[in-house]
């Protein structure tokens, strides 16, 4: 493999990132993706097929789709069929180079990846302690994560010959990725979105609008992100034949949660090369937040084998961990069944499920992924709690230090880092997903710093 | 020999199929909807489904959502739903009593009491909406043991190799989901109904209840003659809520749904 007719080394560029003597050119840079996911043994956005990884953490789910006792297949007969069509529709593209070579293509020249890794230099000191880096996925197309896994679903979709594209959305950020693509494909798109959340994430609403999807404004419930996705699940059951039900985040029935994460690995697979390039090492601390959990997991996931990379998930406290207003499912759920999958859930002692609460309309939700719950049970990764006003701070911060107004949910995970950074030697490293981008939140900042805009 | 399998032999020796009718406990209250369950055998009713209230009914249309709002409103809880079916016992013993609802619940109960629990109260047969046969292993041994039917559901969906899949353990009586859609929102027609069934017969010889979107006698009477059993849930709900004032009962609520019933039961019985 080359780049460009000259040997590529490990310590070429990546993309946006440019280092004297690598690859300057996004074609060669490509190939470089390509070559780091042959050097560590998986492919960006496609992890290994299970079987093959015996006696790594990254070898689930099962065939059952279970993470432990996670995860899992809890639909209707209805769409059962269907789910295991999805499956075998996804096995096949695995196992398709030119799957493969589509995606890197819509990756490199739509998506705008690699995405860099950025070292926030006045943010570090003004922490004091260990170094910050930032993964700038707030750079991708559309303004966050989410497209990486857009991207790859609707790729599978068009091999499947759906013609319609159902998602769900709390902040907005899933829903305007979703019609997006579907813009780019001339797709039919619908999107469910809460009531509450139409109204707090109004610039998102008119962006779908305005990229031709239909938001269909969800009133049962608490109008958020569980009610949206409780709509999007009845859709899809009444329209089996022709429509792809375009699932946001590592939950629900398999093999959603083990496909999202496999596309948002890229995100992973990226920051270990960049900061192996920038520092020579990997992280000590890698931080993201937690929603449904789809960008942590995507940073994740390429390091659960590396023992050393301590990996925390901040979910959203809302009011307080223990105020009854909060988002915060490992920390204050139990295990039980919801949205096709078992996974720790927000629930009163007879089994319903609570309304979550967050600031945040994309942690609003009262569950996360099963692989989460999993990595949780098993020690691997930490998950603690950002209360709304610490993530408002943060905001302010990132935006003051270094000049990058990041989305409310990844303030959460700035918050957390605002905490363990100070109390780090200075030669520790921690890398933060950035996972959004801010613009969608200043309404509702603003309303919270008492500004009238 | 169960309630179920006595009461569908009984029906084959009268020649007809049997009607179903649904409601949801605790809506709009636990004695509102105990009374009508009460009721239910003398209006027409050969087996009763219970819907157990949920927070996130997500097979379920507006008009099953409402409803179990209504219930949860009313402090619908899974023990409280076995208790409706314990005082129901003590006047019926023999109108075999199905409980529908989600799994959340039944695991958060956990899966051995709550099937002990349910047997106890009277309760015969339970569907779970979204607990499909490649996650059963949760509740069938439990189940097999305190002699609690898990009924299972077929679709428009299922193939001919899964309908042998599915029903291979099946026990108490096969609920057909006629549409693929949520309850109350559409309807299959006649003959959609007549090229299913067959199918269905091929897979298992228990008998054939289809429901969701049955909510007139005629439709009743055709499911009824082509499956084993028509289930009536959202038709019966709409004309309760119709007749609640703020959310409460009113003098025309029990009325208004057991004359319902009597039509339907009566075009099942023609």
């Amino acid at each position: 493999m080359s780049c460009g007719g000259v040997p590529c080394k490990g310590a070429s560029g990546f993309g946006k990132v440019r280092f004297p003597g690598g690859c300057v050119d996004g074609r060669s840079c490509a190939a470089l993706v390509s070559l780091v996911s042959l050097l560590s043994g998986t492919e960006p956005g496609m992890t290994t097929p299970s079987s093959s990884l015996p006696n790594s953490l990254r070898s689930g789910p099962d065939e059952r789709g279970r993470f432990g006792v996670f995860g899992g297949r809890f639909v209707a007969e209805t769409l059962m069929p269907l789910v295991l069509e999805l499956e075998e529709a996804y096995r096949a593209a695995q196992a398709d180079p030119a799957f493969r070579e589509e995606l890197d293509y819509y990756y490199r020249d739509y998506v705008g990846r690699p995405s860099p890794l950025w070292f926030a230099k006045r943010l570090t000191e003004e922490l004091g302690g260990a170094k910050v880096y930032l993964k700038r996925e707030e750079l991708n197309h559309t303004g966050s994560h989410k497209l990486n896994n857009v991207m790859g679903q609707i790729l599978l979709a068009r091999r499947m010959g759906k013609t319609r594209i159902v998602a769900e959305t709390g902040a907005g950020q899933h829903g305007v990725a979703t019609a997006t693509v579907c813009a780019l494909f001339g797709l039919k798109c619908v999107i469910y979105m809460g009531a509450t959340d139409v109204e707090r994430q109004k610039p998102n609403v008119f962006r779908m609008h305005l990229l031709g999807a239909e938001v269909k404004p969800v009133t049962a419930g608490a109008g958020t992100l569980k009610d949206a996705m409780n709509e999007a699940m009845r859709d899809w059951v009444a329209n089996v034949a022709d429509t792809y039900f375009l699932v946001g985040t590592v939950a629900g029935p398999h093999p959603y949660p083990e496909m999202v994460r496999d596309f948002q690995s890229i995100i992973g697979t990226e920051v270990k090369e960049q900061i192996v390039r920038a520092e020579g090492r990997l992280p000590d601390v890698i931080v993201a937040a937690i929603g449904g959990g789809s960008n942590a997991m995507g940073i994740f996931h390429p390091f659960l084998d590396d023992a050393d990379v301590r990996l925390i998930g901040v979910e959203a406290a809302g009011l307080g961990l223990d105020s009854g207003k909060t988002a915060a499912s490992i920390s204050r759920g139990r295990s039980g069944v919801l949205h096709g999958n078992r996974t720790y859930l927000l629930q009163d002692k007879h089994g319903q499920i609570e309304e979550a609460h967050s600031i945040s309309a994309g942690l609003d939700y009262p569950g996360i992924g099963p692989e989460h719950s999993w990595l949780n049970d098993i020690g691997r990764a930490e998950y603690v709690g950002v209360t709304d006003q610490e993530a408002l701070d943060a905001f302010q911060l990132l935006t003051r230090t270094e000049g990058i107004i990041p989305a409310l949910e990844c303030a959460h995970g700035l918050a957390h880092v605002m905490k363990i950074a100070p109390e780090m030697p200075k030669d520790k490293i921690i890398v933060l997903n950035v996972s959004g981008r801010g613009d969608k939140d200043i309404f509702t900042v603003a309303s919270h710093l008492g500004v009238n805009l | 020999m169960s309630r179920i399998k006595a009461r569908f032999e009984a029906l084959k020796t009268e020649g007809r199929g049997a009607l179903i009718p649904y409601l949801q406990a605790f809506d709009p209250n636990y004695e509102t909807s105990l009374e009508l369950l009460k009721a239910m055998p003398a209006a027409g009713a050969d087996l009763i489904e219970i819907g157990v209230p949920f927070s996130d009914p997500s097979a379920d249309g507006p008009t099953i959502q409402a409803a179990a709002l209504r219930g949860l409103k009313a402090g619908a809880t899974l023990g409280g739903v076995l208790e409706m079916v314990r005082s129901f016992r003590e006047t019926d013993a023999e109108t075999p009593i199905i409980l529908m609802g989600y799994l959340n619940p039944i695991d958060s109960y956990g899966p051995a009491e709550f099937c002990f629990d349910a047997v106890q109260a009277g309760v015969d047969g339970i569907i779970i909406v979204d607990m499909p046969t490649e996650e059963a292993d949760l509740l069938d041994a439990h189940a097999r043991a305190a002699g609690l039917d898990i009924i299972s559901l077929v679709a428009p969906t299922t193939s001919r190799t899964r309908l042998l899949h599915v029903l291979k353990d099946a026990s108490g009586f096969v609920y057909y989901v006629s549409i693929t859609g949520i309850t109350g929102t559409g309807s299959a027609s006649q003959a959609q109904l007549e090229e299913a069934l067959p199918k269905i017969r091929e897979a298992t010889d228990l008998p054939v209840a289809i429901g969701f979107g049955i909510s007139t006698p005629e439709q009743a009477r055709a499911a009824s003659r082509i499956g084993d059993a028509a289930v009536v849930a959202s038709a019966l709900i709409k004309t309760m809520a119709g007749t609640l004032s703020e959310g409460r009962a009113t003098s025309k609520t029990l009325p208004a749904v057991l004359e319902q019933l009597i039509a339907l039961s009566a075009a099942v019985r023609a």
